[in-house]
């Protein structure tokens, strides 16, 4: 078979690249996303056939049966993935690539001696490997496999200390010698690395891990660009490690906190475990249809949709309310915090696939300061992010949180399973308003009722 | 390719990236973050690569294990991105329910 002239492979590798800039620039507009992840998937479909017909390959026939295993595994899983899951699939495949680029990198040791490519070499391995230990932990505590508190023991930042410092010394002797054994070591250090990284993070602080290991995943895989001096692989790789750098920090902000203090704050003992004491001081309780007349006649409601929705599966019943309380006129749009949910923007898609239009997805800074002109707002199953302790009370840990301001509509409806305090396990002072009432319950069941009370009004 | 212009071709990545990245609408940061996922799944080449090159049937198992693993990154991100933006649907569309949202071709803008 004659290989395709090496401009032609640059050109070819060049378009792919150009088609996942185009696939990223796509996401700019919930219109024209889906158009830009299928021309994404077009570029990756065209460097892989690029890569067949341009470089001269050996077991071609196994290399077609691994490429059909691999989609025979994930792709039936990624069909049938329920959405409230997509954390754990998206920390998954973040894993698999992290790994992908670490083996491809042990495998390209034997094949230099210039310190610069073993320095990527290095690179690759220790980063790859830390994403697919990192990974594989934020996936077992997220999937319930293992606790979702931080795990903390005593002398762990010893251990981190000792083993990054072992990394470091062995990737040193790595490039020095280009061994292969030093070169297993280091992989197996990155392992434990990832593994130490993440078990300290608690469940709510898990949307960062998940960014950040998919900013080292891309680095890795840029790193393996460099090592095999693939413009395509550096450049794939770098729009992920921005993309995830990007996320990492509107997510850190989002929380008001900075990345170190959540990745480190467990080693230091300030991790987000409150007290989960129950306050006895007098709140307004309501009945379902009580509620459903003060949203029924209103003429703006904004709901506030949290984790606490998805986890009891009441995204559909929220959005036939909303449609119900549009039907009558009235205008409804969801606000969502950026941290609502267990990844970045994890709520909007659990809205959308209970057929919420994307126009009614507001985000939070789109959303503040309309709640003045909303007659009622319902927070349903969110408690941290419409904390307005946030704002005033300097000692509380989510100070500096930018928060929902709820507080500012005329009237404000807690559905709530109990008064236990959120994730940050930080009193409401809202609840204790003049202007809020609360319905208690399980979120899907008290929106069902309200449903039926507004219809039936 | 020389060390400098893939110096050079990395470092404008990079402003591309954190350019087009920062125009994504949180809306959909999820399927920012599985899209991404998937376009690092084109390490996938780099494993075609390295078994295509493997003469020692050791080596050889590596280098496949890789290929599955990329493979499993690349389809499995894209494949769920897809679905999950198949969901994002406009007020129009959801009000013709039933029938399966096109993919939106309004020309309004979306706000």
């Amino acid at each position: 078979m004659t290989l395709l002239d090496p401009v032609w492979t640059s050109l070819l590798y060049l378009a792919a690249a150009v088609f996942f800039i185009l696939a990223l620039r796509g996401l700019s507009s919930p219109r024209t996303a889906r158009r830009g992840n299928l021309i994404g998937a077009f570029g990756a479909l065209l460097a892989v056939v690029t890569v067949f017909v341009s470089a001269r390959l050996d077991n071609i026939p196994w290399i077609i049966g691994a490429i059909a295993v691999g989609t025979a595994v994930a792709a039936p899983v990624a069909r049938r993935v329920q959405m409230t899951q997509m954390p754990q699939l998206v920390a998954l495949f973040n894993g698999v690539g992290g790994g992908a680029a670490a083996l491809v990198a042990l495998l390209e040791l034997s094949h230099t001696a210039d310190p610069w490519v073993r320095l990527a070499i290095v690179f690759t391995l220790l980063v790859g490997t830390v994403s697919f230990a990192g990974s594989g932990v934020t996936f077992a505590k997220l999937q319930e496999l293992m606790t979702t508190r931080p795990i903390v023991f005593p002398g762990l930042p010893v251990v981190m200390a000792a083993v990054l410092l072992a990394a470091v010394g062995t990737a040193v002797a790595v490039v020095l010698t280009g061994s292969l054994a030093l070169a297993v070591l280091l992989m197996v250090l990155g392992l434990a690395a990832g593994a130490l990284l993440v078990l300290p993070v608690g469940g709510a602080d898990v949307p960062i891990v998940i960014s950040l290991l998919n900013a080292f995943t891309g680095l890795a895989v840029a790193a393996s660009g460099v090592v095999l001096g693939n413009v395509l692989l550096v450049v794939a790789g770098t729009l992920v490690g921005a993309s995830g750098t990007i996320l990492t920090r509107a997510m850190a902000a989002a929380m008001g906190r900075s990345v170190a203090g959540i990745l480190f704050g467990a080693f230091k003992g300030g991790s987000t475990a409150g007290s989960t004491a129950v306050s006895e001081r007098p709140v307004r309780s309501s009945s379902a249809e009580d509620v459903a007349v003060l949203l029924g006649y209103a003429q703006r409601v904004i709901i506030v949709p949290g984790y606490g929705l998805a986890v009891a599966q009441g995204q559909h019943t929220a959005a036939e309310l909303a449609l119900a309380l549009e039907a009558r006129g009235i205008e409804v749009d969801f606000a969502i915090h950026p941290v609502a949910g267990r990844m970045p923007g994890h709520m909007n898609v659990l809205l959308a696939e209970a057929n919420v239009p994307y126009e009614s997805l507001k985000e939070m800074g789109e959303i503040n300061s309309e709640f003045r002109m909303a007659d009622v707002a319902l927070v349903v199953g969110a408690n941290d992010v419409v904390n307005p302790a946030a704002k005033t009370s300097s000692g509380s840990p989510i100070y500096g949180m930018p928060i929902l301001e709820v507080a500012d509509a005329r009237q404000v409806i807690f559905l709530k399973r109990s008064m236990r305090p959120g994730f940050a396990g930080i009193e409401n002072e809202l609840l204790y308003e003049p202007q809020t009432s609360l319905l208690f319950g399980d979120a899907k069941d008290s929106l069902a009722k309200v449903l039926g009370a507004v219809k039936a009004l | 390719m020389d060390g400098m212009s893939l110096l050079t071709v990395t470092v404008l990545a990079v402003f591309v990236g954190f350019e087009v990245v920062s125009k994504v609408s949180s809306t959909l940061h999820t399927p920012l973050m599985s899209g991404a996922n998937a376009i690092h799944g084109i390490i996938l080449v780099g494993a075609i690569i390295v078994a295509g090159q493997a003469a020692d049937p050791w080596i050889l198992a590596v280098a496949l294990l890789a290929v599955v693993l990329a493979t499993a990154n690349l389809v499995g991100g894209f494949v769920v991105t897809d679905r999950m933006l198949h969901m994002f649907r406009a007020r129009k569309d959801v009000a013709r329910q039933g029938a399966p949202a096109k993919e939106a071709t309004g020309r309004q803008d979306a706000k």
